[in-house]
């Protein structure tokens, strides 16, 4: 994820202080992993030095905590591009899972019992965010289903594997 | 054979179901403790059904051992299982199943009539079950009225009615759309924790397995616990 770009666009809505930009970006979108105050300052430093934010006030004290930041029109501009650009989708090709099927298949150990394990793993994970969208707001459940869809995803593709196990035996042993 | 897991309130070992030469069931295990929603997955035709049905004491096993609170279901009378299945075990289904002529209030009612419950009492119980399973704006409604989410939620409330200490739910979400199923899911395991009922739960979605508390995957008819997959 783009911190810059986020932080600019919780900007858009008012100048605010480093702090203050923090809080909301961990409210909103750093549940799991909350920024640290020296990326934050690193960043709008960045920002500042390419002119899509400005000082709007500073606080007597000193010390960078002390600046309230505001979003210019080329700030505002850059968003805008951000957000209509589309996201590359993921390729997913490069799985370490399916290396992991192949040698396994291919030294002779068990592919049934790898995929069972990492199945099993998977649904885990999948009760953890179940039982967090279950306990949290709209926000929360939308950020779990994302995840529980991706990791459906993995688990319908451990299904089919396991289902083709002995041709893909067959095959990478040729 | 190995027996009953201490303090589980169904289990089953060694099953053995033959259909013909179908192999339905072959050696499957399992168990479940009281308040405790246990997901059966599995591809289709894996023998998910068979293993509930056997489990209800609504289809024989050839072989193997079901025992419901330390009672052995195979060496009941007909009679015994079914008072079992009417008094002790709740259904939903694929497709609600719902009677068509009667409204959904009478349906959820049902279960208690058809156990001599006077009416009012019963659809007295029947609104209450309807509550927690959002639906009871629907009581006046017959089921071809209402929508497939709102069907299979009143299906639900009437499993549920009785006082079950087993619910069987064979993809109860099956024929609804994700946001429907997720509703569904949600309200059922809400209505089950809170009577502390034990839930057996049948499906191949796993979105729908990861609101259980364990789950074991059927495979050509033979059972995998997945605790033990790790
Ligand atoms: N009543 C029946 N008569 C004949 N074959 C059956 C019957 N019920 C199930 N089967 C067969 O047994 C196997 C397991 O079926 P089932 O338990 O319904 O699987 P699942 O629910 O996992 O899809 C399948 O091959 C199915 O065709
Ligand atoms: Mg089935």
């Amino acid at each position: 994820m783009s911190i810059g770009h986020t932080l600019l666009g919780l900007l858009e809505a008012g100048p605010r202080h480093g702090y203050d930009l923090k809080r909301a970006f961990d409210e909103k979108f750093g549940h799991d992993r909350p920024l640290a105050y020296g990326q934050v300052y690193s960043t709008m430093s960045r920002l500042l030095k390419n002119g899509l934010v400005e000082v709007d006030g500073i606080e007597p004290g000193g010390g960078p905590e002390r600046k309230r930041y505001a979003i210019t029109d080329a700030g505002v501009t850059d968003v805008e591009t951000w957000l209509s650009q589309p996201e590359k989708p993921e390729p997913y090709l490069q799985s370490t899972l399916y290396t992991k099927v192949v040698l396994a298949l291919l030294t002779g150990r068990s592919a049934q019992d790898l995929l069972d394990g990492q199945r099993a793993e998977h649904l885990r994970l999948m009760r953890i965010l179940t039982t967090r969208k279950r306990k949290g707001d709209l926000a929360d459940q939308l950020v779990c289903d994302h995840a529980l869809f991706h990791l459906e995803a993995d688990l319908r593709w451990l299904e089919l594997a396991a289902a083709r196990l002995d041709q893909l035996a067959k095959e990478v042993r040729r | 054979m190995t027996h009953a897991p201490a303090g589980s309130l169904l289990a089953a070992t060694g099953l053995h179901k033959a259909y013909g030469p179908t192999k339905a069931l072959d050696g499957a295990d399992f168990s479940v403790h009281p308040g405790e929603v246990v997901a059966v997955m599995g591809p289709s035709g894996s023998g998910k059904s068979t293993l509930l049905h056997c489990l209800a004491g609504i289809v024989p096993p050839d072989s193997g051992s079901v025992t419901y609170a330390g009672r052995e279901l195979t060496a009941m009378s007909d009679a015994e299982r079914s008072a079992l299945r009417r008094t002790e075990f709740g259904f939903v289904f694929q497709f609600g199943q719902l009677v068509p002529e009667l409204t959904c209030v009478e349906n959820v009612a049902l279960p208690l009539r058809l156990a001599g419950v006077r009416r009012k009492e019963a659809e007295h119980t029947a609104l209450a079950w309807m509550e927690k399973l959002q639906v009871e704006d629907l009581a006046g409604q017959r089921p071809g009225e209402v929508s497939g989410g709102q069907g299979q939620r009143v299906a639900v409330a009437r499993s549920l009615v009785t006082g079950p200490r087993v619910l069987f739910a064979d993809e109860p979400t099956g024929a609804l759309d994700s946001l429907n199923g997720e509703l569904v899911m949600q309200l059922l395991t809400e209505a089950a924790r809170s009577t502390n009922a034990a839930v057996v739960l049948v499906t191949h979605e796993t979105r729908v397995a990861a609101w259980s508390d364990r789950e074991i995957v059927v495979r050509d008819g033979r059972s995998r616990d997945m605790e033990r997959a790790i």
